[in-house]
């Protein structure tokens, strides 16, 4: 029997910081590929000092819905699950390089499978492309379109900038795209300055975050010009400075997001089967209409 | 129904049958045993003793075939220890024998777990369905109710109250009404309640078998980091306070099982919930860590003018506020201190230019600024 855990940091102030945890959740439950699927908190409930208890499965995998490899994935969440034995080097990562690490839970006796954070497996970047087409309502958008992938900085985490970047330069690699930057909440190059760091009229930007909150919704907005004041809306395309900015917001909301989740279990030795493919499919903007 | 109405469906004499081939059953009164040279199943229950042939078990008398159908019910269908003990509370299985248990069942058996209402019904083939409401709608019509058939609902249902507020203690008393789950399997009511009250079915399993590991205070200060480690300063008696705040069952409906350490009980409350509390929550450790930041301030002596009746009116606006009982003063009812009349009158009168109360200033005068 196998189980996922995905955890999760939730909020006490914001209802939808948990959303899209429980919409991936959701969407990998259809799929049937796990026995069952758990969802824990490090602000709501269950608490992740809690969640693996309410587990039955003999094979856990736990994925952590966190963009980067730092303070929550490497200290707390290992802490609070009660890894046995636990440290960042079983990652043996350079930041962004998280695979998974095998650890006894002590809680519940049993074996985990601990995942990096979906933030930096190389497949969020295809999550990055489709909120690009769904921003846009374009499945072959890239051709005139700059991409501003945009982090909140180095403050608190410098694994945060690696993050970012590592999905700016896999972006730039793919040559869709006519350019694409990597831009900052709170250092330079800073995203309050959007249009002077593009050449493209269109632009899309996408805040590589898990989940909507003041920052992507009221901060970034408000850098960027779109609007005065969040309260009012802005329009997708806006216009900033002779630019359309597409501005798509937390690219965790996106439902392929459930794809990482799944190919972090799978690298882990989930057996899946063909749930990857169907949650692709699922998920299309082509099958689906158009978020706002 | 009755047990004159019992019947086991093929599906429940198979797994009785491989059952009895690998070991006896012994299970709320069914004692089953099957004797492969004699090839004979004997079955004993309170008021009835047979020994049959494989091919006769179709025909048990109706006490044992409630006895055999609660036994498939309760160890094939439902699979997990904490579920299994869940549903047999939801029946009061240890406290009730079958035969009054099924009779029972046919009206439905009502339990509370926190403001849920779970009705327990006999299903036609011998197992159970599940009906959840709110504790506020048990004499409601159904029709009246929402219906729901995906336990998973129960999270959104859970999400605001019923001003649209946020919830972010799931167990708080708080739960909306208005809705119905009409009909759920045992696995479907599982996930119901988890959703609705998340790992309390599983933390309530633990307290039953006596494993209930329990995180105090301090065993919680121990291990917080970042931010949260301001907790560590947090005094003593404030501890107190801050479960007599938060974790009263008005404010929370687990039983607070957590205390200072295990030697330093609380004076406060714990509450008389039937799930317990095992640990200080998230939303308790950011609160304890605002306290300890207000605690590190020293007191001041202040002198202010007020009447009697404003003193009292300044007692009555923190206790509405703190029982949250705001909403219910009527508009016009002025001899309610907490009235929105009263208040503003008390501000009019008291505050100065400033906002201040009675002028008097809230820093002595070398006060550089809030530090944190």
């Amino acid at each position: 029997m196998q189980s996922l855990v995905i955890v999760a940091h939730g909020s006490h102030l914001n209802p939808d910081s948990a959303t899209p945890t429980h919409t991936h959740a959701d969407t990998i439950r259809a799929t049937g590929a796990f026995d069952e699927v758990r969802t824990g908190f490090w602000k709501e409930q269950p608490s992740l000092r809690e969640v693996l208890r309410t587990t039955h499965g003999d094979d856990i995998y736990v994925v952590p819905l966190f963009i980067s490899e730092g303070y929550f994935t490497e200290r707390v969440i290992p802490r609070e699950l009660r890894l046995e034995g636990w440290e960042p080097e079983l990652w043996n990562s350079d930041g962004i390089s998280a695979d998974t690490a095998t650890l006894v839970a002590s809680d519940i006796d049993t074996e985990v499978y601990y995942c990096g954070p979906v933030g930096t497996h190389e497949a969020m970047t295809d999550v990055l492309v489709r909120r690009a087409e769904s921003v846009t309502g374009d499945p072959e958008v890239g051709n005139g379109f700059g991409f501003a992938v945009v982090g909140h900085g180095t403050e608190r985490n410098e694994n945060s900038a690696k993050a970012i970047e590592y999905h700016t330069e896999r972006l730039r690699e793919t040559g869709r795209f006519d350019e694409v930057k990597a831009l900052f909440m709170d250092e330079e190059p800073e995203i309050d300055d959007v249009a002077d760091h593009f050449d493209s009229e269109d632009i899309i930007v996408v805040p590589l975050f898990i989940a909507d909150g003041f920052h992507t919704q009221e901060d970034i907005p408000e850098d960027m010009g779109l609007t005065d004041d969040y309260r009012n809306g802005y329009d997708v395309p806006s216009e900033v400075d002779g630019h359309r900015i597409w501005y798509g917001g937390a690219v965790g909301t996106e439902e392929l997001t459930a794809d990482v989740v799944l190919e972090r279990a799978a690298d882990a030795g989930a057996d899946i089967g063909d749930a990857i493919a169907r949650v692709r499919k699922q998920t299309s903007p082509t099958t689906q209409a158009v978020g706002e | 129904m009755s047990v004159a109405d019992a019947a086991l469906s093929a599906t429940q004499l198979a797994a009785f049958k491989q059952q009895l081939a690998a070991a006896p059953i012994e299970y709320d009164e069914l004692a089953a045993e099957y004797d492969a040279d004699e090839d004979t199943y004997h079955i004993e229950t309170p008021d009835h003793q047979t020994s049959l042939s494989g091919d006769e078990l179709g025909t048990v008398a109706d006490e044992q075939a409630a006895y055999i159908s609660n036994w498939y019910f309760h160890t094939q269908q439902v699979t997990t220890e904490s579920k299994q003990a869940f549903c047999r509370w939801l029946e009061l299985a240890d406290d009730r024998p079958v035969p009054t248990r099924y009779d029972d069942l046919g009206a439905g058996i009502d339990r509370e777990w926190g403001e849920l209402m779970i009705t327990t019904t006999l299903a036609p083939d011998g197992g159970r369905r599940y009906e959840i409401r709110h504790v506020d709608d048990s004499g409601v019509d159904d029709g009246a109710l929402t219906p729901h058939t995906d336990p998973f609902d129960a999270r959104d249902i859970g999400t605001l109250d019923a001003d649209g507020q946020y919830r972010p203690l799931r167990t708080a008393p708080s739960l909306d009404s208005g809705w119905i789950f009409p009909e759920l399997t045992a696995d479907a009511v599982y996930e119901a309640v988890e959703a609705f009250y998340p790992a309390t079915i599983v933390n309530w399993h633990r307290e039953q078998r006596g494993k209930l590991d329990i995180d105090h205070w301090r065993d919680e200060q121990d291990r917080q980091s970042g931010i949260y480690n301001l907790i560590t300063v947090l005094p003593d008696e404030a501890v107190n306070w801050a479960a007599a705040a938060c974790c009263d069952d008005s404010q929370c409906l687990k039983r607070r099982e957590w205390q200072l350490s295990e030697d330093e009980p609380l004076a406060a409350e714990g509450g008389d919930g039937v799930f317990p509390c095992r640990a200080p929550c998230s939303t308790v450790v950011a609160a304890g860590r605002e306290w300890a930041k207000l605690e590190r301030e020293d007191t001041q002596t202040y002198e202010f003018e007020l009447t009697p009746s404003e003193k009292e009116q300044i007692e009555a606006i923190i206790d509405a506020v703190a029982d949250g009982t705001v909403n219910e003063i009527r508009e016009a009812d002025l001899s309610e201190g907490a009235n929105r009349y009263r208040a503003r009158y008390l501000r009019e009168k008291r505050f100065d230019d400033d906002a201040t109360l009675s002028g008097t200033p809230t820093y002595p005068d070398d006060h550089d600024g809030d530090s944190e």
